[in-house]
Formats: C-alpha cells, structure tokens, sequence
C-alpha cells in the first residue's frame, strides 16, 4: 500500500517519531515551537512534546548551534534547524571548528551526535541571501557527514539514520521540496547513508542529481527517452562521504555522465564528482562529462532571471545529448 | 579462412603486468593446435610456458624475443581454422582483474607529437550563459567557468586525434590506428562506435630499448611484496583455525601407500587438497574473485598451490577441476606442477586462474598458518604440521594424528559463520577418505 | 652395497631432484631434510630416484628411521647386504 505525503509531512512525521522514539532528542531553532519553524516542519510539536524539547532559540546562528554542539557533548540528541544554509555561515565556525574536530581532537574520546538541518537552493524569489546552494562548503569538511534527501521516503526516514550517526550529520532540504508531494511507501525503514541510489535505470548516459536538482534530471530522463537515449539517474543522497561505487559502476556501463549541480559550477560538488569519474572511469569515457549548474551570479530576484540562473531540464538534455552527439 | 587475429601476451595473474618473449616455439607458416606451448615468456616470477588458444597458422611474428611488453600487447599474428575458438574458461575468469586496471594493460597507442589543445568550437552552451550583464562585476567566464576547455592561443592547428579515452583504450587493444578513422563524436571525435565497424589491423610494436634486467630474485621479491601488500592494503582478512582429526586419514592412506610402488605413493597433502576442493565446491563462496565491488564465482575449483622455490620466493600454480580429480590423480598433479614450479616450466594457464589458494608449511614445522590471500582470490587454506597430539575421544585422552587447519577469508565476500561451515566441511570429509 | 656406494646414490639422487642442493657439506648425523630444506614432496622424489637406481623401495613405514645421511646410508647398506 502507498500514501501519498508532501515532503513537508514526511519531515515533520520524521520529527515525531525522533521525539518518541529516545528522551534524549530535542529540537531546537529559531520558531520551531510556536510558529512551527520557518518550514512549518515542526509545527505543533511542541505541544506534544513541551517546550523544553522543542525549543525556540533566539536569533543567533553562531549561538544556537553551538547550544546543540554543547548539548550533544553532554549526551543529549539535538537536532538544529537552522533556517538556511545562507545563514548556517554565521555558525560555520561552530560546525566546521568544533562539531567536526572534536572527535579527532580528543583522540576518539568525544563525539558529537548532532543533526544539523537546513533549507537550502533557489526558485521562490527570496533572493541572493536566502537562496543559495552551498552544500559543497559543509561536503569539503572531514568529520561531517552530509546528506540531502530528495523524494518523500527519504525525507521521512533519513532523519532517523543521520540520528543514529555517532558523528554530527549535516542535512540539506531544497526549500522548493517542502510542498512537493509523493508516494511514500510502506514499511519503509533506515537509510543507508552510504549509498547513493539509482532513481531511473539506463544503459546510455549517467546523470547524477540530488535534492533539488532529482526531480529535474528524472524529467529530463524522462523527455531523452522519447528520444530514445536511456538515461540513468542516480540521487546521490549523501554528499559526503560521496558514494564512488554507484557512480563509477554506472558510468563504467554508460560511458558517459552529466551531473546536475544547483551550486555554482566552480570548485563545487559538480567539479567533485567529474574529477572522481575522470579518475576512475577515465578509460571508459566516451565523451566529456557534462555540468549543468547554476550561473555563476548571486541568484536574481525577479522571477524570470531567478529561473534562468538555475538549472532546468532542457540544459540537462542539451548537455545529454551533447554528450551523445545527437 | 576469416581474418587473422591477434595472440597477447596474457596475464599471468594479478600480479603482472608485463613480460618478456623469452623464446619462440612457432614461427611464421608453422601449424599450432589449441593448447599448443608456443612460447616462453619470462615474469618477475617464473618463466611460463605459453599456449596457444586457436588452432591455425602464425601469420607473423610481432614481438621478437627480449622486449618487454605490457600485457594485452600483439605478440603474433594467427590465421585461425577453428572459427570461433574461445579461450578456454580460466583465460576468461582472470580477464576481469585486467579491467581493473585498464592504464597499466593495455598497449598505449604511439603517442603523437604533443600538441595544444584541440581548438574546439564550444558544444551547445546551456541557456545560462547566455544571460548578458550579470549583476556582478564579474562575468562567468572570468571565472574559467565556461563549458569549453580553456584554449591557449587560438587557431593553432590540432595535430592530436580528437577520440574519446573509451576509444583510444580499444583502439590499442585492437590494434586500430586512430588517424584512419573519422569521429562522430562530440567535436568530431572518435568514439567507441565509431571502432565497432573497424576490424583490427595488426601494428608493430614499435622497437624499444631493453630495460636494464633487475636481478631475477628481486624481481620475484618485488612482484610478491607488491601482492602481498596489495592484499593486506584491500582485503579485510579474517582468520579461523580449527584442529582436524587425521588418525582415519592417515591409516587409510599408510594401507594405500603400503600396496602403492614408491613412484606412485601419495602424500597426505593430496588428501587434504582433494577435500579443500570439495569442501570449496560445496561452498562456491570460497571459490572465485573478488572483482569490481562484488563477489564473481569461480568457473570449477582450481585450487592454487603454494610451491616454495629453492632459493626463495614462491608461485602458486593451478590444479585444475581440483575437486573432479581422484586423489592418485590429484597426487601426480601435484607432483607435476611442484616439480614445473621448481624447474621454472609453468603454464600460463596455470598461473592465471587459482580460484583459491592452499599453504602447507607443515613439511616447516609449523603448527598454524595464517595467510595472506592473493588477489582477487577470496580465501587461502593453510595448513600446518600433522603431529600426534593428545585428544580426547570418547571420554579418554588418546594420542591421535592431527593436522591445524586454517582459513583466511575476505570478509567482503563471506563473514566467519559461513567460513566456520567451510572448515567443518574439509574436516568431516577427511574422516572418510576413502570416499574422497 | 657398500657404505660408500649407499651413500653415493644417496647423494646422487637428492641432486638429481635438488640441483642447487649439495649433501656433502651436512654433517652426516643431522637431519638432512632440514639442513638442504627439501619438503615432503622432496623427500618423495628422492625416494624414487634412489628406487630407479638401486630398485629399492623403501616402506613408508621406514622414513622415520632415514633422517640423516648417516641413517640412509645405514639403511640402504643393510637392506641390500643380506640379500646379497
């Protein structure tokens, strides 16, 4: 049996369950009682589960987050939302510093199981301070663990695997996702956090994608194959530590590869994954690889220069079919 | 007769990747049979008899005797008259260790003068670069960000071939000259579609001075530690032992050999080989490679044999379909490819293909022996010292023949609860030797 | 068979199968097998070198007593010497 759930649901129903599951986790951000976070993620939790477990926290990123640190130090489970990843910068020092060292610091004896969750990406218009993709920033950092969920399922059991992390887990939701709806089917369980997944099979090209970007690579597929080019679309999940395996057997069978990026294409994820297939797949290649990313300006406000700065799916089969030749 | 085709120099295991003709059996005109030694060819390990896998005609010779030349390099040219001979499956099973390592195996292509970049039109840009003013003071192109690789000075002429990794890598494993092909590819490249019509043209190999030869102990040195250290370095070992009951063994075998001419008696290594066969044949988990992120059976139970060389060092040939072997056939197997080992007259297709590994030290006098797997395998038997030990049989210390056995297996393809259950196999099957 | 002949066809056939091997330099009593690093499958091919040219063949039942130079030479002089 299925059910069909948006995004938004399927997190909050994550969050409950979390909160149920083990006294020690907690929730805390900015409006995650009253107004049930800036996503309405957590909306009303905090009538179920009392303030002290879900709790507002006062505007300041660098403060909050390095609550949760602290809280996770001393053996409790937070999880932090935090509202964008824009702003998740004024706590970076937090995250990158001391979430992510303390562990190596101490020789083992100290770690810091903390979630992170932030919105991430563009399409709605709020402009180049709250729309930006800097996934790569936090998947450069050992010691963190990155994740993006993209389809509903993931959405709804990612959270607990990244809880169950010893490590801090860092998790990337594409604000244009929250009102997405899909099938979440039954019985669903943990996710392994190390493997990427093939969404779409195919034998021609590899397109890889992830959170916001998903979406747009399968329709892609999906206009490539009325041309009869079979596109496999692997989400990658996990954007550290990146899942080598999946990709390479992929491309080792299609031979060629576009990856899908809504960051900026220098010194990204994108220029990640393609140096990776260059290195391991080299002799298999049978063109370039391909990037479809976003323009390299601070993401416009008015909706058609918003939309042309991203990438959408004609770029993604354009830059297939160049792959192809066709 | 159909076109000729190419005989390479094979890989001898994964631990090589080049070898030297040390001498040719056949010359050009002479008839070969399938499985026919055709030439010896020298590793860092061992000379190694060469056979042939078609039966047909050597065309021509490509490869005199004393060049060193990568594996998958044309040696000789055959007019074959078996149509479609295939190698035999052990050529085959070794074939995808080769992919793993495609830069080291095959024959680069005769590299070209180096030129600058191609100066290629940059392909379909997407729509975004189109958008003009950015409201930045820097373009996206002042950031190299653009699709086209990044070009020196322009209008220079490209003298390199545009084709595709893929391409080149078959067109050197065929033996394809690029620069007699046109690209359909992206910019005009060569791709692999491009190959799929063509059929291969023979290119000499280009002469090229002999390396100064290493000496011949060090080199077996070095192709064993690179091995080993590859091994311990990639595959996750485990270790179990169990101590196996061989007083019914050994009294079977002492009847046997008391009946049995010297020239014809059996050691009680070969009874031991014969049920680490079955046993593997019983658990295919143990038998095979690991390859390319997963677990690939072996094609039958070729079981390894570690021989140590006198001088040092040491090579594991096959003995083939091990497990449909009786133990005096096994036995002369044995003695067979020991006394090759030592004599240096290996076969290739002995070196290439053990499924799994067996180490006996007992002759040493060591009790266990824990191995090192050789890649890709996925496990390695030892066994160790059959000595008269007290055990208990029912209810009374009695002096009985025992034998440590021991698996070291890669915990990526089989986890200890399953290699518990191989063990067990070799040592229950021990106890009735007679039907082994 | 003389002692001397005994120990030359002893000597003759761990040659023949150990090439590199030289019996003379081992002190007669120890153990030969391990002084020249000659396994099972040695000793084996030494048995049947020392058949081929004497037409002996030695019981497995007796290797144990054929550890040293001196126990083989022993050895093979005796079985020979009553029958002669």
């Amino acid at each position: 049996m299925t059910d069909t759930i948006t995004y938004r649901d399927a997190l909050h129903d994550a969050h409950r369950e979390a909160l149920e599951a083990d006294d020690r986790v907690l929730v805390m951000g900015e409006d995650v009682a009253d107004y049930g976070g800036t996503y309405a993620v957590t909306k009303g939790l905090h009538e179920e589960f009392g303030r002290a477990r879900v709790r507002n926290t006062p505007l300041s990123e660098s403060g909050f987050v390095g609550a949760g640190i602290g809280a996770a130090l001393g053996g409790l489970r937070p999880i932090v939302e935090v509202m964008t990843v824009n702003f998740s910068l004024l706590a970076l020092d937090q995250i990158v510093n001391t979430a992510a060292t303390y562990l190596h610091m101490s020789g083992g004896q100290f770690n810091v199981p903390v979630v992170i969750r932030m919105a991430t990406g563009a399409g709605r218009q709020l402009a180049a301070q709250h729309s930006h993709s800097l996934e790569a920033w936090y998947a450069h950092v050992p010691g963190l663990r990155v994740v993006a969920p993209a389809t509903v399922t993931d959405a709804r059991w990612m959270l607990a695997s990244a809880l169950d992390d010893p490590d801090p887990v860092i998790m990337f939701e594409h604000a244009a996702l929250y009102a997405s709806k899909g099938e979440l089917s039954d019985g669903g369980g943990p996710v392994d956090l190390d493997r990427a997944a093939i969404r779409r099979p195919g034998s021609d090209i590899t397109i890889c994608a992830w959170g916001g970007t998903l979406s747009k690579a399968l329709e892609a597929a999906e206009e490539l194959g009325s041309d009869g080019i079979e596109a496999e679309v692997i989400d990658l999940r996990t954007l550290r530590p990146l899942d080598d395996a999946t990709i390479v057997q992929s491309v080792m069978r299609t031979n060629r590869a576009v990856v899908v990026d809504e960051g900026w294409r220098s010194v990204g994820l994108s220029a990640e994954i393609s140096a990776r297939i260059t290195e391991q797949c080299f002799y298999h290649l049978d063109a370039p690889v391909g990037r479809v990313c976003s323009a390299e300006v601070p993401i416009p406000y008015p909706s058609h220069l918003e939309q042309a700065a991203l990438p959408q799916v004609p770029a993604v089969v354009a830059a297939a079919k160049a792959a192809m030749n066709r | 007769m159909s076109d000729p085709i190419e005989f390479v120099m094979p890989s001898l295991g994964a631990d090589m990747d080049e070898g030297t003709i040390t001498e040719w059996m056949v010359g050009p005109g002479d008839a070969v049979e399938r499985g026919d030694i055709v030439a010896i060819v020298e590793t860092d390990k061992a000379d190694i008899d060469i056979e042939v896998w078609h039966s047909g005609r050597v065309a021509e010779i490509l490869v005199p005797p004393g060049r060193l030349v990568p594996v998958g390099t044309p040696l000789a040219m055959l007019d074959v008259t078996d149509g479609e001979a295939i190698p035999p499956a052990p050529v085959a099973a070794a074939a995808p260790a080769e992919a793993t390592a495609p830069a080291t195996t095959s024959p680069p292509p005769a590299p070209p003068p180096p030129a600058p970049p191609p100066p290629a039109p940059p392909p379909s840009a997407p729509d975004m670069v189109a958008i003009t003013s950015p409201p930045t003071r820097h373009g996206p192109t002042s950031y190299g960000a653009g699709d086209s690789p990044a070009t020196g000075d322009d209008g220079a002429p490209a003298s390199r071939i545009a084709a595709s990794p893929l391409a080149r890598r078959l067109a050197g494993e065929r033996g394809i000259d690029l620069s007699t092909l046109s690209g359909s590819g992206p910019d005009g490249a060569i791709t692999a579609q491009d190959l799929a019509a063509v059929s291969a043209r023979p290119r000499p190999v280009q002469p090229e001075p002999d390396r100064p030869k290493r000496d011949p102990a060090e080199r077996m040195r070095r192709a064993i530690a690179d091995l080993m250290a590859r091994s311990k370095r990639e595959i996750p070992h485990y270790y179990l032992a169990a101590d196996i009951d061989l007083e019914a063994a050994s009294i079977w075998l002492e009847a046997a050999n008391a009946e049995r001419p010297v020239k014809d008696r059996i050691l009680p290594a070969a009874v031991l080989l014969k049920a680490v066969a079955l046993a593997a044949a019983e658990h295919p988990n143990f038998n095979g490679f690991w390859l390319d992120g997963r677990f690939q059976p072996g094609d039958g139970v070729h079981l390894g044999v570690a021989v140590s060389l006198r001088g040092g060092g040491l090579v594991a040939p096959a003995l083939h379909d091990a497990d449909q072997l009786s133990i005096p056939d096994l036995m002369v197997g044995l003695r067979d490819v020991v006394a090759r080992a030592r004599s240096g007259r290996l076969r290739g297709s002995e070196m290439s293909d053990p499924t799994l590994t067996v180490s006996n030290l007992g002759d040493r006098g060591v009790e266990v022996v824990n191995g090192v797997i050789y890649p890709p395998q996925v496990s390695l038997v030892g066994l160790g010292r059959i000595s008269t030990r007290p055990a208990v049989v029912d209810g009374e210390i009695v002096a009985r023949r025992l034998v440590t056995a021991t698996l070291a297996a890669d915990h990526r393809a089989t986890d200890g609860q399953l290699g518990a259950r191989f063990l067990n196999t070799i040592a229950k099957l021990v106890q009735e030797p007679e039907k082994l | 068979m003389t002692n001397e002949e005994a120990a030359r066809v002893i000597v003759d056939a761990i040659e023949a199968v150990a090439a590199d091997a030289d019996p003379r330099e081992v002190d007669p009593t120890e153990d030969i097998w391990y002084a020249l690093d000659l396994d099972s499958m040695d000793q084996l091919n030494v048995m049947i070198a020392i058949g081929d040219r004497t037409g002996i063949e030695v019981p497995e039942a007796d290797y144990p007593k054929l550890q040293s130079l001196a126990d083989m030479t022993a050895y093979l002089a005796g079985v020979v010497t009553p029958k002669g």
